[in-house]
């Protein structure tokens, strides 16, 4: 007999329970967003910020029980800006005595030593805080509120004074394009991880007005080849392997399989970026629309080989393919061109979907007609 | 009341864990690190509230419910409680947690 606790690496451990998650139709990590408010105005934010009748904080802890019985280990809080709750560290508290190990996505203006020590002493896991730019100007164009970098910046380090993990995620977009550098460069001054995501999302209510602000593909180019970001350029740009009838049989990601996303207002959809509604936690609870949704157990049918245009396509198996993106531009079983263009800038490689548009629009006229007087 | 010799056994408040599928998932908040036990050892984990001395844990839960020598489950029981102590997930007092003086962040 051994007791011992299976030791594997921490990634490898981590990915063997997602799989077992998986088998077992667990939904291993839930997104919260507790509130669409934000004392922020952010350009490219998908959100409407108005309150249209948030959980109360009764409802919210009824909630979080049922994500407990459920099986979520992995709670992402985020918003809106979560401290824009008064209750914000009652919930917080509340779910770290349920257990979960809570991750916190804030934009940080509001934390200051004190919330700091207080998310220490609750044993938060993580906390992630958007930075745009190293330039207050560039930052706080974004952000719309004066002083925002300087007082994320500070807040972090209120942050890593309590030894708290922080990550920085770099959202880039027109207006910032050329600054993942200088944020990268201020994460390794404070000691905190750095991401980076060229992904701009349309609006909840399906308004693409902001998908204008997408970084170009040129932009894009640079970003997969550069080394200080992606790490390995020749592993990363590499031409995908054929798929195999794994990749083909293989679900396309976690959203609805592992993976919940409950808004302000006890929506759940599959993920925070597939705004598909599968069910309301005011009405039902979480697990009977977990298991029953037959929203989330059409997601949950789609293989890759199910999908119509995606499916032919070289980059199946290595794609970062958003079913969300797809579902937003009109199939969830459909191609999502942002990720199309992200497959193609990193490989060179033009994707099934940007082969069957070219096909689809003439490159010339198809009638030449000659003037009477040439 | 406290038993000679006895070695209780309690949860630190600064992890993550849930049951999945019959195994303890936990992680630390100090480092992230992450493990997983076996069912025999998650049924020593549930059972540590700081008030039921380790012996008796393993006799009431381990032998019981598990077909184990009992003299290899209590070794094997003290080697885990070790290890998951030496990361702070496990916290170790030779009086019940629930004494005063005695909680699980000071025994951290």
């Amino acid at each position: 007999m051994s007791l011992g606790q299976v030791s594997l690496g921490q990634v490898g451990l981590i990915q063997e329970m997602s799989q077992r998650a998986l088998d077992l139709g667990v939904p291993m990590s839930v997104h919260f967003d507790i509130t669409y408010r934000c004392n922020e105005r952010c350009v490219h934010c998908y959100l409407d910020h108005d309150d249209h009748g948030e959980m109360t904080t009764a409802e919210i802890k009824r909630v979080l029980d049922e994500l407990a019985e459920a099986g979520t280990f992995f709670l992402t809080v985020s918003g809106g800006e979560v401290l824009m709750r008064r209750d914000f560290f009652e919930l917080l508290e509340y779910a770290r005595r349920l257990m979960f190990a809570v991750r916190i996505k804030t934009n940080a203006v509001m934390i200051g030593e004190a919330e700091a020590r207080r998310m220490l002493k609750l044993g938060v896991d993580q906390v992630q805080v958007s930075i745009y730019s190293h330039r207050p100007a560039v930052h706080d164009a974004i952000t719309k509120l004066p002083g925002s970098l300087r007082r994320s910046v500070e807040a972090i380090r209120f942050l890593t004074a309590q030894g708290l993990r922080v990550t920085i995620a770099n959202v880039l977009m027109t207006a910032n394009m050329r600054d993942h550098s200088g944020v990268q460069a201020l994460a390794r001054e404070l000691g905190v991880q750095y991401t980076l995501d060229p992904t701009i999302t349309p609006k909840m209510d399906g308004d693409t007005s902001i998908l204008n602000l997408r970084i170009p593909g040129a932009e894009l180019d640079g970003v997969f080849h550069n080394k200080n970001l992606v790490g390995n350029v020749e592993e990363f740009c590499a031409p995908p392997p054929a798929p195999d009838e794994d990749v083909m049989e293989g679900y396309p990601c976690s959203a609805g399989h592992t993976l919940a996303y409950i808004s302000p207002y006890g929506d759940v959809f599959p993920c925070v970026q597939f705004p598909l509604p599968s069910g309301n936690v005011r009405r039902q609870k979480f697990l009977d629309i977990w298991n029953h949704s037959s929203e989330l157990n059409q997601v949950r049918s789609i293989r890759a080989k199910d999908l119509t245009v995606c499916s032919s396509c070289h980059h199946v198996g290595t794609c970062t393919r958003c079913p969300g993106l797809a579902y937003m531009e009109g199939s969830m079983r459909g191609p999502s061109t942002a990720d199309c263009e992200k497959s193609f800038h990193r490989t060179g490689i033009r994707s099934a979907n940007m082969l069957r548009q070219e096909q689809s629009v003439p490159s010339g006229p198809l009638i030449h007609i000659q003037p009477l007087n040439a | 009341m406290t038993e000679k010799g006895a070695r209780y056994i309690a949860k630190s408040s600064a992890i993550a864990s849930r049951l999945l599928g019959g195994e303890m998932m936990i992680m630390s908040a100090v480092d992230s690190t992450f493990f997983t036990l076996n069912p025999v050892a998650t049924v020593i984990w549930q059972a540590a509230d700081g008030r039921m001395p380790l012996a008796e844990i393993v006799d009431q839960h381990v032998c019981a419910e598990f077909e184990v020598d009992p003299e290899i489950a209590h070794r094997d029981a003290e080697r885990f409680v070790e290890e998951l102590s030496s990361h702070g997930i496990l916290l170790v007092s030779e009086r019940p947690f629930s004494e005063p003086g005695v909680s699980p962040t000071e025994a951290a």
